[in-house]
C-alpha cells in the first residue's frame, strides 16, 4: 500500500517532467515567471498534494513520529541516509566537489563498518559532515541549467534538472534492483515515509511562518538548491531565479 | 574663549571614545546572545515544558532588542516600501515582528539539542553591513548553516536578515508580500498578515 504510492510518486514525477520538457518554452508574465512558467498547473498539483497530504499522509507520519521510539526511526533514517551518503560522495566526484567526495566516501566506510552497516550514523558523531550532493546537483555542477520549477505531488518541490535526477537516482538503485516485489515496495515505502518523516518539522515551520505556503516552498527551495550548488557564494543573476 | 570650547570638545571626544571603541562586535554579539538564549532554553523549566507565555517573553527580552524590523520589513516590501503610507508601514512592520516571533517561538524549542560553532567575521574594520555566519550541528543530521545579515543603527549592531541554510527570510518574505501586494494593494497585504497572526488564517 505504501509503496505503490511511492511508484505513484515516480509515474507522476516522470510525467511531469515530460509534460515540462515538451512544454518547451511556454511564457507567461508574473514575477517568478522565468523560473516557474507553469505555476496555474504547479499550484492545482500543489493542492492536490496538500489534499492528499493532509488526509492520508500526515495522520500516518504523526503516529510514526508519536509511536514508533527516536532510536528505532533513527536507524531506518540511518539506513538510508547511508545508502544516500554513496550517492552523495558519486555525484559529488563527478561534479569535481572533491572535498565533499572525500567526506562522504568516509562517512560510508565507518558507518557501515563501524556503524553495522549503516544503521547507527557513528560518522557525524566522529564530525565528518554530510556533503547532501545528488544527481540534480551534478548536472547542475555541469552547466545544465534547473529549467522550470516543478510541484509534483507526493513529491514535493523540484525543477526539470532535479526532477531528472531524482528519477535517475531510482532507476540506479539501489531498491530498483531488488528482485522481489514485496520486499521493493516495502523499501520504497519505507525510504519514502522517511523521507516525509524528516520533513515534518518543515511542514510545521511552513504552516506557521508561511503566508502563501505555495510562494513560500518555491522561493526556499530554488534558494537552497542554489546555495548548496554554489557552496553558499550564489551568483547574483542566479539569486533570482 | 574658542580655544576653552575646543578644548572642552576635545576633553568630550577622548571621554566618548573609548565607549565607541568597546562597542561590541557583531559576530561576538551573535555568539553572546546565542549562548544565552540556549542557555535560557536548556535550563528553564517553564521553556521546556512549553509554555508558550514565557519562550515568548525570553524572544521579547532577549532576542528583538537586537532586531532592526523597520530594515528587514522595508527589504521584504522592496519598491512597495515607499509607496506605503507612514501609518501602513509602522502597521507592516508591528505585523511582520508578530509573525517572526509566532515563527521562532514554534521552533525555539528544537535548538535544545543541538550545538552552535560561530564562524570567523570576514569583514572590512569599518564595515557598518556584516554577515555573521554561524553552523548549527544536529547529531545524525546535515549541520545547517545560519547565517545573520547586519547593520550597524545607532551605534549597535542589528539584526536584519536571518538566513537559514541559504535561504534568506527576506528575500521569502519579498515574494510573498509582492504577491498580496498585486493582488489586494497594502492594505490587503496587511490584513492578510493581521488575519494570520490572529490565527484565522491557516
Amino acid at each position: 500500500m505504501k509503496g505503490s504510492w511511492a511508484a505513484n510518486a515516480r509515474r507522476l514525477l516522470l510525467a511531469g517532467a515530460l509534460a515540462a520538457m515538451l512544454g518547451g518554452c511556454a511564457t507567461t508574465s508574473g514575477p517568478m515567471s522565468q523560473a516557474d512558467p507553469y505555476e496555474p498547473w504547479n499550484r492545482s498539483m500543489f493542492e492536490v498534494h496538500q489534499a492528499i497530504d493532509g488526509t492520508f499522509i500526515r495522520p500516518v507520519v504523526q503516529a510514526y513520529i508519536d509511536y514508533v521510539p527516536a532510536p528505532v526511526r533513527d536507524v531506518v533514517h540511518n539506513f538510508f541516509s547511508n545508502i544516500d551518503d554513496l550517492f552523495s560522495a558519486l555525484t559529488a566526484l563527478a561534479s569535481g566537489r572533491n572535498d565533499s567526495a572525500g567526506h562522504d566516501l568516509g562517512r560510508v566506510i565507518v558507518n557501515t563498518l563501524a556503524g553495522f552497516g549503516g544503521l547507527i550514523d557513528v560518522a557525524s558523531s566522529a564530525g565528518i559532515p554530510k556533503g547532501g550532493w545528488d544527481y540534480g546537483l551534478m548536472f547542475g555542477a555541469w552547466g545544465i541549467p534547473q529549467g522550470p520549477y516543478l510541484f509534483v505531488p507526493l513529491w514535493g518541490p523540484t525543477t526539470v534538472r532535479d526532477g531528472t535526477g531524482a528519477v535517475a537516482r531510482a532507476f540506479t538503485g539501489p531498491i530498483s534492483f531488488v528482485s522481489d516485489v514485496p520486499t521493493r515496495n516495502i523499501l520504497y515505502g519505507m525510504a519514502v515515509g522517511d523521507a516525509r518523516a524528516q520533513a515534518e518539522p518543515t511542514y510545521d515551520l511552513i504552516d506557521k511562518a508561511a503566508i502563501d505556503k505555495y510562494t513560500f516552498i518555491r522561493r526556499s527551495y530554488l534558494q537552497r538548491r542554489n546555495y548548496i550548488l554554489y557552496d553558499g557564494k550564489v551568483p547574483p543573476e542566479k539569486e533570482e531565479e | 574663549m574658542r580655544y576653552v570650547v575646543r578644548l572642552f570638545g576635545f576633553v568630550l571626544g577622548a571621554a566618548l571614545a573609548p565607549l565607541a571603541m568597546a562597542q561590541e562586535a557583531p559576530d561576538a554579539m551573535v555568539k553572546r546572545v546565542t549562548l544565552e538564549v540556549v542557555g535560557i532554553i536548556k535550563s528553564d523549566p517553564k521553556v521546556q515544558a512549553g509554555d508558550q507565555a514565557r519562550i515568548r517573553e525570553v524572544i521579547e527580552s532577549k532576542l528583538l532588542p537586537h532586531f532592526d524590523f523597520e530594515r528587514m520589513t522595508a527589504l521584504a516590501m522592496g519598491r512597495n516600501w515607499r509607496t506605503a503610507t507612514p501609518e501602513q508601514q509602522k502597521q507592516l512592520v508591528d505585523q511582520f515582528r508578530t509573525l517572526l516571533v509566532r515563527t521562532y517561538s514554534g521552533a525555539l524549542n528544537q535548538y535544545r539539542d543541538q550545538t552552535f560553532d560561530f564562524k570567523p567575521l570576514r569583514a572590512e574594520p569599518n564595515a557598518s553591513d556584516v554577515i555573521v555566519k554561524t553552523e548549527v550541528q544536529r547529531s545524525g543530521q546535515q549541520p545547517v548553516q545560519l547565517d545573520y545579515g547586519m547593520t550597524k543603527k545607532d551605534g549597535a549592531w542589528k539584526v536584519y536578515d536571518v538566513i537559514v541554510g541559504g535561504v534568506s527570510l527576506v528575500t521569502n518574505y519579498r515574494d510573498e508580500f509582492n504577491a498580496q501586494v498585486q493582488s489586494g494593494g497594502i492594505d490587503g497585504l496587511i490584513k492578510t498578515l493581521t488575519a494570520k497572526n490572529s490565527g484565522a488564517a491557516k
